[in-house]
């Protein structure tokens, strides 16, 4: 058995040991470069949290549930609460507002077949390539009036009257607010919640729905019944996503929030969130060691936060795809590869 | 799976279940009105508005002084923003396609998926995150901000999407290609090089045009670390200013004139990435159609 091999390196013997050489060097290449993905994380993650470490080291556990910030030399004091306070309040009302919304277009996309529900499957995907900025702009010259002028006093003059709730929207309707922000948010997130709703929604047995049809459901009892079941980790791993992109957002939230450090009931008075903080005093930060510094903790407890819910959507949208046996969760995140706002 | 499941009575549809039923499809109809208007919104409203901020000045000149500001124009924008896409592009896409072959055609087993998990996670951080982490790293160890620093943070976010999607192209090329291109005598990067890849090629365009589209919109990454200015500037060492950063700054400012000019900005942009969003899409369905 030994003998063809023999010949045959024998039978072209420079070319190739050096076509094995570049073979080898070729895969080690790509190897190396995916490896520099690997190596690119770490030092992200390395370079930030030292940066961070000194804001850590001074103020401890201090730093999260701390509210003021001040970053005049001899005085320092950072506490990232209101904050951490604003990112989830908007994204909260992102959430509540966008995800309903858009888990009721996935399920339309998924009943209407054919030639309405194609265009607009590909129109949703598509606008999930607005640039973020060209949502903010929007939201401040467009969406902003429009709800001070009419959706923000019609809310406090009905829910603001109604107890427990009613904290949430007092306030004057005028001027910057997370409410704005919040649904600025929830109209940007909308087409990445709805495309993984409709992918996760999309892998349900269509039989399961026929069955239920077959019994005499109606299309209601139908979803309820044979789809959302399924779906449900699905659509929860969605709304992660959408959640973490809220969370992330600069642009569009720093143009309408008002970037007021400050925690309070009302969702009709300004606010900051973490990246918009971040946006507005980078400057001011950057030849300043300890706001540098405070600012980059800042960056940590976003991406601890980002990266905590990353990794549950991708587990729960998998967890839909081996609950209907399909190999869904693959191609249900390279709809994360679609330019999203930033 | 739940157990509410059991205790539908399927009599005739009539009352609360027709009510129901109707009720759930208008619900349907209105989630898909009030997801569409807006947002069909803002293509239609960025499109009137920034129509008419196009003039010869708005391409050509830089901004004019505070006297007669609707006479300057963001040329220093455009050419910065070619700069550091630019500079991104060059850096990333290479770096993206090599990983996305080691992982469509040699990865397996620990490494390959470990890599895999990485590159998801890449593409889930804030952008802003990648921004503070090139600042960090890159503005405040040169001193100054920079178009390097700029696309360095842009490569940031390029790089996983391009290895990402081109992992995913690669892997549409049938596998009996390879085998023939090996079973010819081929060495394995020969085959991966001058068979694989010119199979794959729309789609490998595909993923990089996804990639410059999202790098084309970003202003987060690029306030932090290419600050912007007023003037043309060529040097990868400097401040550099960006479309997508006057666009905001300008957003920001109480002058009209200068409102105006961000709405063509935001048109030039939304119609630079819609461009290569829709033309990734059609080359990669078409490809999807070639290959099946």
């Amino acid at each position: 058995m030994s003998e063809p091999t023999v010949v045959l390196g024998a039978g072209a013997p420079a070319r190739v040991r050096r076509s094995r050489v570049i073979d080898r060097g070729f895969r080690g290449t790509t190897l190396v470069v995916g490896l520099g993905l690997i190596a690119l994380l770490a030092l992200m993650l390395v370079e930030l949290t030292t940066g961070a470490w000194r804001t850590f080291d001074a103020f401890g556990l201090r730093f999260f549930i701390g509210t003021s910030w001040n970053p005049v030399s001899g005085r320092e004091d950072f506490g990232a609460l209101p904050f951490i306070f604003g990112s989830l309040v908007t994204s909260g009302v992102a959430i509540v507002i966008g995800v309903p919304i858009a888990v009721g277009l996935a399920l339309l996309l998924n009943q209407v077949r054919g030639s309405i529900a194609n265009p607009l499957t590909v129109f949703v995907d598509i606008l999930a390539a607005i640039p973020s900025v060209v949502y903010g702009l929007w939201a401040l010259f467009v969406l902003k009036p429009i709800l001070d002028s009419s959706v923000e006093p019609f809310l406090i003059a009905t829910l603001g009257k109604v107890p427990l709730i009613g904290a949430l929207f007092r306030g004057k309707a005028q001027g910057p607010d997370l409410f704005t922000a919040g649904v600025i948010l929830a109209i940007m997130i909308l087409p990445i919640v709805t495309a993984v709703s409709r992918e996760v929604i999309a892998v349900v047995p269509r039989d399961l729905r026929e069955a239920a049809l077959a019994l005499g459901a109606t299309r209601y009892e139908s979803v309820r019944l044979a789809v959302l079941p399924y779906a449900r980790s699905g659509i929860i791993g969605a709304s992660m996503l959408g959640l973490g992109r809220a969370l992330g957002e600069t642009i569009a939230v720093s143009l309408v929030v008002g970037n007021t450090p400050r925690i309070g009931w009302s969702l009709m008075q300004p606010g900051a969130t973490i990246p918009s903080w971040i946006a507005s005093s980078f400057r001011e930060a950057t030849s300043v060691g300890l706001h540098r510094s405070a600012l980059l903790a800042l960056a940590v407890t976003l991406v601890i936060v980002a990266f905590v819910l990353a990794a549950l959507s991708r587990l729960l949208v998998r967890r839909t795809s081996d609950l209907v046996g399909g190999s869904a969760a693959d191609e249900v995140v390279t709809e994360g590869i679609y330019p999203r706002a930033g | 799976m739940s157990a509410a499941a059991g205790t539908v009575s399927l009599g005739p549809v009539r009352g609360i279940r027709r009510a129901k039923d109707t009720g759930f499809t208008v619900f349907l109809w209105t989630c898909a009105v009030l997801a569409l208007v807006p947002l069909t919104w803002i293509a239609f409203y960025v499109m009137s508005k920034g129509i008419g901020a196009l003039s010869w000045n708005f391409f050509t000149k830089v901004p004019a002084g505070p006297l007669n500001p609707e006479q300057g124009g963001i040329v220093q924008s455009f050419i910065g923003t070619g700069l550091i896409v630019g500079i991104a592009t060059v850096i990333a896409v290479p770096l993206g396609i090599l990983s996305g072959i080691y992982l469509a055609e040699y990865g397996k087993g620990r490494t390959a998926s470990a890599i895999r998990l990485v590159a998801y996670v890449l593409l889930s951080t804030p952008s802003i995150v990648a921004g503070a982490f090139i600042w960090a790293l890159v503005v405040v160890a040169l001193g100054n901000f920079s178009a390097l620093a700029g696309g360095l943070s842009l490569v940031v976010l390029m790089w996983p999407i391009v290895a990402i999607a081109s992992e995913a192209v690669l892997r549409l090329v049938p596998q009996e290609l390879r085998e023939g291109a090996l079973a010819l005598g081929l060495p394995r990067w020969k085959a991966i090089v001058r068979v694989v890849m010119p199979t794959a090629g729309a789609g490998l365009l595909t993923a990089v045009m996804l990639a410059v589209a999202r790098a084309l919109g970003e202003t987060a990454p690029i306030l932090l670390t290419a600050l912007g200015n007023d003037y043309v500037n060529t040097d990868i060492r400097a401040p550099t200013d960006a479309v997508p950063l006057r666009v905001y700054d300008y957003a920001r400012t109480p002058v009209e004139a200068l409102h105006s000019i961000a709405w063509g900005g935001a048109l030039v942009l939304l119609v630079a990435v819609l461009f290569l969003a829709i033309s990734a899409r059609i080359l990669s369905t078409r490809q999807q159609k070639r290959i099946a």
